[in-house]
């Protein structure tokens, strides 16, 4: 049985092997275990990431889930917590628990064009998801990537989203919401990038991470260009402190996000998104 | 880590030394403090004074003179992170009974020169003249609440000082309602928990000493009062007491007086 | 009831001393004050005998009565959540070692075994909840333990009282699943004896220790009748369709209604022997050298519940008390396929303005 099974509140050790700075509040952690033994998720999950003496927090999985050396984490620093974690090096020790969550279906859309629709430091969980199927690039159509950034400073993975835009078997495009001097490319919100994207609505899996606001919005105007609900699939959050079903902190009409999601298929979670303060 | 320690500064104001006195009752913690911080400032404990400027600055009273307003302007000015300590730093305190007066009687009635009495119309809390940064509520405050303030301070973690009412400390420690078992009119439904139970669990109502909960629903309780048989003096009395200036108290009391 | 046996008034004094002497920690309905708790049971003594509870919405007296019966009141403030689901326990703490940091994990090991006596069919049935909540895919392993090693006599009620709705809710009023034995306590002219009924081997050997003897026809009878009967004597009642209702009705004006008269004071899911919901505070020392995880008891009621970078999702009092009324009568029955109500009626009776659930589920239905 592992310690989790045991104790699904026990944080395990993982040491920093390297902090990168993505943007000017948001960074990059690579882990690796401190005890030993490896570390396996799928993409869309999250872990619980714990600072010693400060708290913790549910962090999505940025890395790549088919490389078990290293776990990643990408976040903005916005607490007590992701500030404290903001300033530690490599070398210092953070608790995960986890893997927690259902992760992005990417298998169940081989076959279909798959598009990726990300706001903000949306991108995050969404790698992990582009990353595997890359790594199973014949299984798909089209793959498109659509992303949008409050400003052309706040794009995340700005050089990874230019290479992937320079590959001939997938297509990028990146919106702003407000752009600068320096700025030539789109200016507006993300699900305007839908329309003119190449995917064929009638055979696509859509998956979509970013603030709720731009994740409604995103699941409209995908099915307004013909995207069935049941090709649609969200990443919801909510409040968490044990991550594993036992603390109700995530409810969310009769769904624990924690474990029924952090993703959903739209068809099943449309009506709740309608109710406010759910 | 930066190797000087930080400096940490206790004012007092318009106060009856309560607050500072809770922080003193600290005992083992109370050095533990002094060990992680410079005590640059804090008469009760030393007649020490360092100059500014400070890094945490703990005010303890209200504001109620011209001078005072200056003072704290002026600790406002000097200090990094500023607490505002008890029910009259954060309320007004029992003194603020006086604004819903005019306060010149009161002078009147108890100096013999009152010409020489410089004072405000009124008590307020530091929230109405400078940012807070953090507000320990409490007549007196909680010992273990202020250290676990300085301490969440020092290791940049989010202090634990729930906002939640008095009603969770009596479940949580299994006192038995008073309001509902004994017909007391209790104000623990609409004030903020942090107290470690004191009253109910000795059978006494809550009479509101830490202030307003995070979301008090004020005209609900007092509605219950009266039934409970409560006049409009007792109502008014129960939500204007020691923490007089606060939206919610002020607002019901303003409705039963 | 299958092979019920029959023991005398006068053995419950000798069950509560043969647990103490297994090591148990024994727990049953006593006076605390002006009301009845669960509470530790040394003797005999220390049952609440003669006292009847009055309930109402915000209201709970105690009355003395001319009477022997040793559980004669229904539900009091507590339930067995107050001891299998600490209201707060330390799950682990750490000590900085370097860069990192080494845990120790607490566990319930160290306590006592509990033995309840005198647990209701509303609250064994909150406990038949409470297992299926924390017993899941990752299972609490606090109350798993404490649950495992806890022994349950349960007694079947012999009045309902003003605020119980048992019966309407499938709680009660007869002790279902979950017990180590069953009571029914029958007090009639110089008889007075408890008709024990076996749930587990525990309760079996348990049992052979009193003084037991086979019961007759007409005592089995008797018992069955006299808890028939408290099922027609409920003060409230859950309305069919109720939380269809309100499940079906999240913009409902009625939330609104009730939010003018809730506090949001947490104390409807505190009492409530179902609820679930816990917070994690950690707490270090001054030095941060040394910090401690504790878990307590939270409640949907607080801003800090639902709160997500921003702010709340859960702002107004109203949509607070929709969250609680559809989790507890509705969506509870997705998530575990069950209800999470059980009838006990505490949450009307401790409500500090007698917030009355079941007057709010035939509110909203009623107005279909």
């Amino acid at each position: 049985m592992t310690a989790a099974m045991r104790d699904p509140m026990l944080p395990r050790p993982f040491r920093i092997e390297k902090v990168r700075r993505e943007l000017s509040d948001t960074f990059t952690m690579e882990l690796v275990p401190a005890e030993g033994g490896g570390f396996a998720f799928a993409a869309g999950q999250f872990n619980m990431l714990y600072v010693f003496g400060i708290g913790e927090v549910p962090i999505s999985i940025s890395g790549d889930p088919g490389d078990g050396g290293k776990l990643i984490h990408t976040t903005r620093a916005v607490g007590a917590v992701t500030r404290a974690m903001d300033s530690m090096r490599a070398g210092d020790v953070v608790g995960v628990r986890g893997p927690f969550g259902t992760p992005w279906p990417v298998e169940e859309a081989f076959g279909h064009d798959l598009v990726f629709v990300a706001g903000g430091v949306g991108l995050a969980p969404l790698r992990p998801a582009i990353y595997q199927a890359m790594a199973n690039r014949q299984r798909f159509g089209k793959v498109v990537v659509l992303y949008g950034a409050r400003t052309p400073d706040d794009i995340l993975f700005r050089r990874e989203l230019e290479r992937w835009r320079g590959r001939f078997d997938m297509e990028v495009h990146v919106t702003v919401d407000r752009g600068n001097p320096k700025w030539s490319g789109n200016v507006g919100v993300v699900p305007n990038l839908i329309a003119h994207a190449g995917f064929d609505p009638l055979s696509t899996t859509a998956f979509v991470c970013g603030p709720e606001v731009m994740m409604r919005y995103t699941a409209l105007a995908l099915e307004k260009n013909g995207v069935g609900r049941e090709g649609i699939f969200l990443s919801m959050e909510r409040n968490m402190k044990c991550g594993c079903g036992l603390c109700g902190h995530c409810q969310w009409g009769p769904h624990f996000v924690c474990k029924d999601g952090p993703v959903y298929r739209y068809d099943r979670i449309a009506d709740l998104l309608a109710i406010r303060e759910l | 880590m930066p190797a000087r320690k930080p400096k940490l500064a206790v004012w007092k104001f318009t106060s009856c030394d309560g607050c500072q006195l809770s922080l003193l009752d600290c005992e083992d913690d109370l050095l533990a403090i002094a060990d992680r911080f410079e005590i640059a400032v804090f008469l009760e404990a030393t007649r020490h004074r360092a100059r500014g400027p400070y890094d945490v600055s703990v005010l303890e009273g209200s504001v109620s003179t011209p001078h005072e307003v200056e003072r704290v302007r002026d600790i406002r000015r000097q200090s990094k992170f500023l607490i505002a300590l008890g029910a009259c730093a954060t309320a007004g305190g029992i003194q603020a009974l006086r604004n819903f007066r005019d306060v010149r009687g009161f002078l009147d009635l108890v100096y013999a020169r009152p010409d020489h009495i410089d004072t405000l119309p009124t008590s307020t809390p530091m929230a109405d003249h400078v940012p807070v940064d953090f507000e320990l509520r409490g007549c007196p405050p909680s010992g273990k609440q202020i250290v676990e303030v300085l301490g969440a301070y020092l290791a940049g973690r989010k202090p634990v000082v729930p906002g939640h009412s008095q009603c969770v400390e009596c479940k949580v420690a299994g006192t038995v309602c008073v309001m509902v078992n004994g017909g007391i009119p209790c104000m623990g439904p609409v004030t903020q928990a942090g107290c470690g139970n004191l009253c109910p669990s000795r059978g006494r109502g809550c009479y509101g000493c830490f202030g307003p909960m995070e979301t008090p629903n004020a005209p609900s309780l007092a509605a219950w009062f009266g039934r409970l048989g409560q006049d409009s003096r007792d109502i008014l009395r129960l939500f204007r007491n020691y923490n007089p200036e606060t939206a919610a108290f002020r607002a019901e009391s303003e409705r039963h007086g | 009831m299958d092979a019920a046996a029959v023991f005398e008034r006068t053995e419950l004094g000798r069950l509560v001393a043969i647990l103490a002497a297994d090591g148990y920690r024994v727990i049953g309905p006593t006076r605390r004050g002006t009301a009845i708790v669960y509470g530790d049971i040394a003797g005999d003594a220390d049952f609440a005998i003669g006292l009847i509870d009055e309930q109402e919405g915000g209201t709970y007296r105690l009355r003395e009565v001319d009477d022997p019966r040793v559980f004669n009141a229904t539900a009091g403030q507590t339930s067995c959540r107050q001891y299998l689901f600490a209201p707060r326990q330390r799950l682990w703490s750490a000590e900085r070692t370097g860069t990192g940091f080494r845990l120790a994990e607490d566990s319930a090991g160290a306590e006592p075994p509990l033995a309840f006596i005198g647990v209701r069919a509303c609250d064994l049935a909150a406990v038949g909840v409470q297992d299926r909540v924390f017993g899941g895919h990752y299972p609490d392993p606090r109350y798993m333990m404490r649950r495992r090693r806890a022994l349950i006599v349960a007694v079947a009620c012999a009045r309902a009282g003003n605020t119980c709705f048992c019966a309407s809710m499938g709680g009660g009023p007869e002790v279902g699943p979950g017990h180590d034995l069953a009571l029914t306590e029958l007090v009639d002219g110089g008889r007075h004896v408890f008709v024990a009924e076996t749930g587990s081997e525990r309760g079996a050997l348990l049992l052979a220790r009193l003084d037991p003897r086979p019961a007759t026809g007409a005592e089995i009878a008797a018992a069955r009748a006299q808890t028939e009967a408290v099922k027609g004597r409920m003060g409230r009642e859950m309305v069919a369709g109720g939380p269809e209702a309100i499940r079906a009705n999240p913009e409902h004006p009625r939330w609104h209604e009730v939010a003018g008269r809730c506090l949001t004071c947490t104390n409807c899911t505190l009492v409530c022997p179902t609820c679930f919901c816990s917070t994690a505070e950690d707490v270090a020392d001054l030095g941060n050298a040394r910090t401690e995880r504790w878990q307590r008891w939270d409640s949907c009621f607080t801003l800090d519940f639902s709160y997500i970078h921003g702010g709340s999702v859960r702002k107004t009092a109203a949509s607070r008390y929709r969250q609680w009324i559809t989790h507890k009568l509705s969506t509870w029955w997705d998530q575990f396929g069950m209800s999470g109500c059980v009838g006990c009626g505490r949450c009307i009776a401790w409500c500090p303005v007698g917030i009355d659930i079941t007057e709010e589920a035939r509110a909203i239905r009623d107005s279909q």
